[in-house]
């Protein structure tokens, strides 16, 4: 058995681990490119939103590579994800592909997580549910630790002494991970990355933008869909808070756990004034984490979609109204396929100088009143 | 001697530059189509500005704007390199200093700005329909057979409304088909296409916008009568089309350029005869990672003066100039 899963931002890197800590012939995807986006675009139903479609390129890559066995989230209640999986492998089997497809559904039970850790059963062919639960956590564990790293990057790279510091070390960083096998390799990589990180040089003083980033996970997450947006951000000087990641997408479902914490019930909080439901995808975590940013004093929101997402369309409808009602800008970027990025540069420069005028009034206004 | 800066705005459809003396005076302006060769356009309008200016004049400083303005910025060397959006603000505020709303049509796309108190304060952009925008009206313009310079003045001749559906291009070509076949006016046809517009606009950029008075409407499709008077019954208030409403972007980063020069004290332009410089360009596929970025050299004169189109900086970042050292 060879497994696979698509890509979404550095998630695979836990993934990676999971599988190979139980000893499964793991075949990582190539990094989402062009090609991937034209195999998908091309198998996949029109009117699908985009990540549905990378990850039908990622598979027919991965399946290029060897693979036979697919990985996906699915399940009810999230949004049309639940169905991907079984459509996808109806794909993939038109094509005539021999493949088997292992969907995921959410953990939000003792009873799910058992049904996961049957999966990774099947998958690894061990009975030793010792070791299955111990790779689990480590993927788990895994998946944090990475975030951390990322969110680190993120601080560093706004204020770099160094142009083009952070970008580099980051490349070496995703080189060593892809050559690393397993998790205590993949946490030494972490912890050694981490110090060079921690060695560059940094303004400290240097007066930032701070932004927070919302939306549809995938689009926040993998940077091919969003244009590097967040790496583009930081190289402006500005620091960026991602409010959706893969652990904290994972923490709200295990939180029933008493020792993991989520931020789940601070964003339902903040959004309940205008949205007190699920309503699929993250369109409450993005209602909820505007206000959260707008309370932090961020300068500012970008919002981010994939074109037809219902979810974050009803969202972008009242992000209108926090707009208004707790004066924080929102920039919206609908995202599909489109690889110009002319357009998308243009709006976000605009964006920042709108920022930064902003910032400035409001010191200006404050010196006034103080003198 | 004279001393002027200088504001290119290369757009998808029109390159645009103006020049502007110290105290902000617009001395020349010039608009010419890019029509898919923004190089090209570049170096004749660059030509043509300079057999219009005297021998002696000095240029203090270039901003560029538009979608071109990176390529323009290393073709010319710029001082400053900003958004349309924000070179339009900054026009606008120059020539109307209370100005709450710039209403902006170019060739490919459209524009919203807020400002209050003098600082932009909002923006939306079209997004993925070049509905309402100046292409669109170039096209229907050359299939009516009316030179796009009159379009405005005959929809103002227009004595009955005729409604023609604005939302898509494609909706709106064959409702205006279907209209010429029953028999209607062409002018009342015309003005029913720009009243579509505005309602296009305001429905789409315009929803759920403070549009406050004053209204400033510039970009290319300003110059049409018809459209701006479309505006005004649609919004109920004046709208101010500026002297200069067609090169806006340009002014703007003229603007730019002064202060930023004014800063540095010194300017990055390489000088009007650039004009005369060989431009090429080349491309490759980048083969060091899966995203295989479309990789652009561009040379002045056969020598390298800058890469850019990589996604991790391997190609855009690297100093040419070293570069050059180590291949001597």
């Amino acid at each position: 058995m060879k497994i696979t899963f698509p890509h979404m931002g550095n998630t695979y890197i836990a993934l990676k681990v999971v599988f190979e800590e139980l000893g499964v012939e793991v075949i990582v995807p190539p990094k989402c490119n062009k090609n991937t986006l034209e195999l998908g675009t091309l198998y996949s139903p029109e009117l699908m939103c985009i990540p549905f479609k990378i990850t039908v390129g990622n598979y027919l890559e991965s399946i290029k590579k060897g693979a036979d066995t697919m990985f996906m989230w699915g399940g009810r209640d999230v949004c049309r994800i639940g169905y991907y999986n079984t459509l996808q492998r109806d794909i993939l089997e038109n094509l005539g592909h021999d493949i088997k497809m292992l969907c995921v559904k959410p953990m939000k039970s003792i009873r799910e997580i058992e049904h996961f850790l049957e999966k990774l059963n099947f998958v690894s062919g061990t009975k030793n549910y010792l070791k299955i639960l111990k790779s689990f956590i480590q993927g788990l564990k895994t998946l944090c630790r990475i975030d951390e790293f990322d969110d680190l990057v993120i601080k560093i790279r706004a204020r770099e002494i160094n142009k083009g510091e952070v970008d580099r070390l980051y490349s070496n960083f995703k080189r060593d991970i892809n050559n690393g096998k397993g998790y205590r390799r993949t946490m030494e990589i972490i912890g050694q990355y981490k110090k060079k990180l921690l060695n560059l040089e940094i303004d400290n003083n240097k007066e930032v933008l701070r932004v927070g980033i919302v939306g549809e996970i995938y689009t926040v997450l993998e940077p091919f869909i969003n244009h590097y947006l967040i790496e583009r951000l930081g190289n402006m000087g500005v620091e960026v808070h991602r409010s959706v990641t893969s652990s904290e997408f994972i923490r709200e479902q295990l939180d029933f756990i008493p020792f993991i914490k989520s931020n789940k019930h601070d964003i339902h909080r903040a959004s309940e004034p205008y949205l007190d439901t699920e309503i699929g995808g993250h369109a409450r975590h993005t209602v909820g984490n505007t206000v959260i940013y707008s309370e932090k004093n961020f300068d500012g929101v970008i919002h981010l979609l994939p074109f037809t997402c219902m979810p974050e369309i009803v969202a972008q409808s009242i992000l209108t109204v926090i707009e208004k009602e707790k004066d924080i800008p929102i920039l919206k970027l609908v995202l599909d396929e489109m690889t110009g990025e002319t357009g998308y540069l243009t709006r976000i420069e605009a964006f920042l100088d709108l920022l930064i005028s902003r910032r400035e009034k409001k010191s200006y206004e404050k010196s006034i009143s103080w003198s | 001697m004279k001393k002027v800066y200088l504001g290119v705005d290369v757009g998808s459809v029109s390159t645009n530059i103006v020049v502007m003396d110290s105290n902000k005076n617009i001395l020349d302006n010039l608009y010419i189509r890019t029509k898919g060769k923004p190089i090209e356009a570049l170096k004749i309008g660059l030509r043509q500005t300079r057999n219009k200016l005297d021998k002696d004049t000095k240029v203090l400083g270039l901003g560029t704007t538009g979608s071109g303005r990176h390529l323009a910025s290393t073709m010319l060397g710029a001082d400053i390199v900003k958004n349309e959006i924000t070179a339009h603000g900054v026009a606008a505020l120059n020539t109307v200093p209370d100005v709450n709303t710039i209403i902006e049509i170019g060739g490919q796309d459209s524009k919203i700005i807020l400002l209050r108190d003098g600082i932009v304060y909002d923006f939306a952009m079209n997004t993925v329909c070049a509905a309402g925008t100046g292409s669109f009206l170039d096209r229907q313009a050359e299939r009516l057979g009316i030179p796009i310079q009159e379009f405005g003045n005959l929809a103002l001749k227009s004595k009955s409304q005729v409604r023609i559906a604005g939302r898509c291009a494609v909706f709106a070509e064959s409702d205006m088909i279907h209209k010429q076949q029953l028999g209607h006016n062409q002018e009342d046809i015309i003005n029913g296409l720009c009243e579509a517009m505005a309602r296009n606009y305001l429905n789409n950029l315009g929803k759920g916008k403070d549009i406050k008075p004053p209204v400033i409407f510039q970009g290319g499709v300003a110059a049409n009568i018809g459209i701006k008077k479309a505006f005004e019954r649609l919004l109920g208030h004046e709208i101010i089309v500026p002297r200069f409403a067609g090169v806006m972007g340009a002014i703007g980063s003229c603007l730019l350029a002064r202060e930023e020069v004014r800063k540095t004290g010194k300017t990055k332009f390489l000088g009007l005869d650039i004009a005369d410089s060989n431009f090429n360009v080349k491309s490759f596929e980048c083969e060091n990672c899966s995203n295989m970025c479309e990789v652009v050299k561009f040379y002045r004169d056969e020598k390298l003066a800058a890469r850019w189109g990589d996604k991790c900086g391997r190609w855009s970042n690297v100093q040419i100039a070293k570069d050059d050292e180590k291949l001597a």
